[in-house]
């Protein structure tokens, strides 16, 4: 079947819309949009990062979940303090999966919840020495972390503590960078705000911290960022790169060090996969140091193709030549995975709604299978990333930004796509529905998904999703058995 | 006033950038642009303009600048 007409989808949005109040109505008919691929900008057809509202269900998350959980959390051997009462730290620990190499405890600290565990008297009397206190136990049951990160959570704003005071002093007893960061939840609209208040955080308290030392450099040093390595995702990258003939210093943030993010200034090209959540350090590396940044794509042979061309376009001959060595060698194997998993993916429909990045970035993979994209959407974009977003999808397709509960669930009864590529909240309801979903998010516990590697795992997992023989049992045997009935009757 | 960087887009233009509201736009022309006078009134691709203080151009881009909005705030 094919996708709906612009004419439909038009419709579709229309009837969507129409259970909402008038004043909703005409809010919400603001973030969504059929695509035309005419457009340079995004700007008249949909408006993004605005405050959800109120009585509608969002996926978004908040500003601390941006900071601690995105940005600082992955960084291995920094201890990132959850700032405030328990819950944000615990019921976030190690949910997204940033893989790393180190002694979980001894000297990587990234599964772990360190709070400070506000109590009602932490908030009438501050939590400044407590927060202190709690430095110090850090610095003795673990002193092989190379830094500290203060995540500040909602009632640290609302009562007023110091913690750069606090943080400022720390640093000077303990010798060690100890970063405060104003990340309280209510910030913002979404957790967009939250990467950009991290981002900043490092920009102040890190980024210059080794400037004017001596670096052994090479004229091929790259760094990698906005690549988390949910599933060994910037490992699959760093092979790529690596064995095109670049060295790379840092991964931002995930696997990442200390050190790496130190020494990140001295490289020659930043490379920069998640947008949404880093583009702010590159434009700062850029003005201060000189650095140029590259936005890529390591999903599915077409885009990884393309980007390390765009990448070794920066670079020599060499890097050139092995740009095309490398193409060369990893294009064999994914012809192997798409000769195998097109014939039973072909033609098959996705919609997808995900972060800041993946909406976009994930298209080509699906398309490299043969499957079709025709809807996609973001929890936190700005319009910047739908300017991008538009260039990648089909026509008349459908984009919707922050969508409700009830607009996702009326939309894919309309699409009627065969998968949907979305978060952990969605994850059940079209389980329900009896359509099959694979988180976007996590990879559902698999990964990577980048690079050539990758996309052979990405590529079996979507066929193990699609062709799942449970798909056929959805409807119970006795209802089945009366159709057929009727279908042999008639 | 507030804080916005101007930079170099892949094919030669310039992009302005507001970080206090993560607004990037192209800039479709530039008041002054020559070596000794560089700024004046930005006009931007959505519609918005903003008004740099004239400063000698600066060596390299990107380069962030105080700048003052004119008119009313675009989206």
């Amino acid at each position: 079947m094919a996708a709906l007409t612009r004419e439909e989808t038009a419709a579709l949005i229309q009837e969507v819309l129409e259970v909402y109040p008038e004043k909703a109505k005409k809010d919400r008919a603001k973030h969504l949009m059929i695509n035309d691929k005419e457009l340079e900008s995004s700007k008249k057809c949909i408006t993004s990062n605005r405050k959800s509202l109120p009585g509608v269900m969002t996926m978004r998350g908040c500003a601390y979940a941006g900071s601690k959980g995105v940005v600082w959390g992955p960084i291995k051997d920094i201890i990132s303090i959850s700032h405030g009462p328990i819950g944000c730290g615990q019921y976030a620990r190690a949910g997204r999966r940033n893989y790393y190499v180190g002694t979980t405890g001894v000297d990587a600290f990234c599964e772990m919840n360190f709070t400070s565990d506000f109590q009602e008297k932490d908030i009438v009397f501050g939590g400044d020495k407590k927060l202190a206190k709690l430095i110090d136990e850090i610095e003795m049951l673990f002193p092989l972390n190379k830094g500290i990160s203060v995540q500040s959570e909602c009632p640290i704003g609302l009562i007023g503590d110091d913690i750069e005071a606090v943080s400022k002093k720390a640093a000077a007893q303990i010798n060690k960078p100890v970063v405060p960061v104003r990340c309280e939840g209510f910030r913002g609209v979404s957790q967009s705000l939250g990467h950009h208040i991290a981002n900043d955080s490092v920009r102040d308290w890190i980024i210059s911290n080794r400037d004017g030392q001596a670096f052994e450099s090479t004229p091929y040093d790259v760094a990698i960022l906005g690549d988390y390595n949910i599933g060994g995702d910037a490992w699959a990258s760093r092979i790529l790169l690596e064995e095109m003939g670049l060295r790379v210093v840092a991964q931002w943030s995930g696997d990442g060090t200390l050190a790496e993010m130190e020494n990140t200034p001295k490289v020659k090209l930043n490379l920069l996969h998640c947008y949404r959540s880093m583009n702010y350090i590159s434009r700062h590396m850029e003005e201060k140091y000189g650095i140029p940044w590259l936005e890529y794509n390591f999903f599915g042979p077409t885009k990884i193709k393309e980007s390390l061309r765009k990448i070794a376009s920066f670079f020599d001959d060499s890097i050139k030549e092995g740009a095309e060595r490398v193409i060369e060698k990893y294009t064999p194997m994914m012809d192997a995975v798409i000769a195998k998993y097109r014939p039973r993916l072909e033609g098959k429909k996705v919609m997808l709604y995900v972060g800041g990045l993946r909406p976009r970035h994930v298209v080509g993979a699906y398309e490299d299978l043969g499957m079709e994209v025709v809807g996609t959407g973001y929890e936190f974009a700005h319009n910047d990333d739908y300017d991008r977003t538009i260039k990648e999808m089909g026509d008349a397709t459908l984009i919707y930004d922050d969508v409700t509960g009830y607009e996702f669930e009326e939309f894919v009864k309309a699409c009627k796509p065969d998968l949907i590529g979305s978060g952990i909240k969605e994850k059940y309801v079209f389980h329900k529905m009896g359509i099959p979903f694979r988180q976007l998010h996590s990879w559902d516990y698999s990964g990577p998904y980048h690079g050539c590697d990758g996309f052979a795992i990405f590529a079996k997992d979507m066929d193990l999703t699609l062709n799942n023989p449970c798909w056929n049992l959805m409807k119970a045997p006795w209802q089945k058995a009366a159709s057929e009935a009727e279908k042999k009757a008639a | 006033m507030a804080n916005i960087m101007i930079r170099q887009n892949a094919a030669g233009g310039l992009v302005f950038y507001l970080p206090k509201r993560d607004l990037e736009a192209a800039i479709n022309s530039i008041e002054f642009d020559t070596p000794e006078k560089w700024g004046g009134e930005l006009k931007l691709e959505n519609g918005g303009s903003y008004y740099v203080d004239p400063i000698a151009k600066p060596p390299r881009l990107p380069i962030s600048v105080r700048a003052k909005r004119l008119g009313a705030a675009e989206d």
